[in-house]
């Protein structure tokens, strides 16, 4: 443990891993945020959906070695979000369609377009980063540390000012509606800070891995407490510990970031039930 | 001026009329109650009074003070509620959020506004209980009190008592014809035989020639009739 614990300290001296932790925390704090409303919703498939279009546009941007490759990811994203929320609200069966065909198609052309431009002579390794996040996390920027930190700041603060409503149109629409509220502004709102948050978290676990973030902590949290602001402060607190708690031992044991994040995610959930079927 | 007025309002959705030349109003202190079969418009009609939904022709007009959007409604429940993990607090101030305009959170008078209703309704104990462990009953009266934070004058109550055995239904009866001696005034929409007797109008709808009278004209009329017979088949 002693041992552990200096191995820590030691890789805490690189900034490389000063910014993983932050951009893990941040991301992890954000997604359980929006998790709650979208589990709650049934939209949790929404994260997928929009995650492999992420994938796609960043296939795209790659190919025109876009040097910002989030200006073209994040418009996307947030397109697509837009879209996957409108028709899911007349119809629930279409809106599950939808999400299913542009998730497919999205990875599948993403794939493709690779495959077909790729300059890269390692283009396996290329997809399989991008969908696993195996290294980015451990590669990021100091400009990209700091977008993802203002990007952080925005959201925290959207879902704080607009808390109320949030709970307000994710138990009951209709009411909210019918009380005069513009319950799709609030709806468009959240698509559009979906987007934004997946198109974040991208870096920290992969584009696959990214519902994974959005409804674990969600769902443990769910388990354990009844109120609604207690579940959105316990899946946060959930998020950022199992985040913390990845991001760590998959530096000290040299594991995939992203899949050592989720599967503390699943560990914590594992608990979390246990913990409500005792209570 | 009556709260309410609808004259030759003609109903439905994408273009397909479901129910035409309604004729019908709702004043101060009324009840009325609205029956009628599956798929005669009764869901159609809920949405365009509450204004989710565009009417296809005629006129609706709300008037004596109340605007649009001042309808407390009781919906009915959707699947997305019963394991939603809310207290009942929770639920009952989130209907004081249309009074509270641009302002990001609750002050003290939404807040004093859900305590005052929910002592009225006798569930003020309840409000730390989690929402999906409540019964059928104490579900309805937390979604009340809801409805009444929301609005003051007219209340529109979807299916209230769907689902609730005959004891919580006589005492959810007993609840509504408080609210109306208090001059809220009380639109129904009921499956149930039972919520014609508490109404003082009633609207029957059908695709055509719909019928809006009193309780008393109701009872004499054939409309009843077809009404009993259909509850008593399927019933």
């Amino acid at each position: 443990m002693d041992r552990l614990f200096h191995e820590f300290l030691f890789y805490m001296q690189y900034p490389f891993v000063r910014y993983a932790l932050i951009v893990g925390v941040l991301t992890a704090l954000c997604s359980s945020l929006l998790g709650v409303t979208l589990v709650l919703k049934r939209f949790s498939f929404i994260g997928d959906g929009l995650s492999h279009v992420a994938f796609g546009a960043l296939a795209i941007s790659t190919i025109f070695k876009l040097a910002n490759s989030t200006l073209l990811i994040m418009p996307v994203t947030v397109i697509a979000a837009i879209f996957l929320l409108r028709t899911g609200q007349h119809t629930r069966i279409k809106g599950d369609a939808a999400i299913a065909m542009l998730s497919v198609g999205a990875l599948a052309v993403g794939y493709l377009v690779l495959h077909l431009f790729s300059t890269s002579a390692n283009i396996s390794g290329d997809v399989c980063s991008t969908l696993f996040g195996s290294t980015s996390i451990l590669t990021l920027t100091k400009n990209e540390v700091a977008l993802c930190i203002v990007m952080s700041v925005c959201v925290i603060l959207f879902y704080i000012l607009f808390y109320n409503r949030i709970f307000a149109v994710t138990f009951d629409e209709d009411f909210t509606k019918a009380t005069g509220k513009n319950a799709e502004l609030y709806n468009l709102l959240i698509a559009v800070v979906t987007a934004v948050i997946i198109v974040l978290s991208m870096n920290l676990v992969g584009s696959l891995l990214i519902s994974a973030l959005i409804i674990f902590p969600a769902l443990s949290a769910m388990r354990v407490v009844i109120s609604f602001k207690g579940v959105v402060i316990c899946s946060a607190i959930l998020s950022v510990a199992g985040a913390l708690t990845g991001i760590l031992l998959s530096i000290l044991f040299s594991t995939p970031t992203g899949a050592t994040i989720v599967a503390t995610d699943i560990l914590l959930f594992f608990l979390s039930c246990l913990i409500g079927k005792i209570t | 001026m009556a709260y309410i007025t609808c004259s030759h309002l003609t109903l439905g959705y994408d273009g397909k009329t479901v129910a035409s030349d309604l004729n019908f109003k709702v004043e101060q202190g009324d009840y009325l109650c609205i029956v009628g079969e599956n798929g005669t418009g009764k869901s159609t009609l809920i949405k365009t009074l509450l204004g989710l939904q565009e009417k296809i022709s005629g006129e609706m007009l709300m008037g004596d003070g109340l605007n649009p959007y001042e309808i407390g409604y009781l919906p009915q429940q959707t699947a997305v509620q019963k394991d939603f993990p809310a207290t009942v607090w929770e639920i009952v101030l989130s209907g004081t959020l249309s009074g509270c305009g641009r302002k990001p959170f609750y002050g003290k008078a939404e807040k004093n506004l859900a305590e005052e209703t929910m002592k009225k309704l006798g569930i003020w104990d309840l409000r730390k209980k989690c929402y999906r462990y409540l019964s059928g009953g104490q579900q309805q009266r937390a979604l009340l009190a809801r409805a009444l934070c929301a609005a003051r004058r007219v209340l529109l109550l979807d299916e209230p008592v769907a689902g609730l055995d005959p004891k919580v239904t006589t005492e959810f009866y007993q609840i509504t014809k408080m609210l109306h001696t208090e001059g809220i005034a009380i639109i129904m929409v009921s499956h149930d035989v039972q919520a014609v007797n508490f109404a003082a109008h009633i609207l029957h709808i059908q695709q055509e020639n719909s019928f809006y009278g009193t309780k008393e004209e109701y009872l004499e009329s054939d409309y009843r009739k077809l009404f009993t017979m259909q509850r008593g088949i399927e019933s």
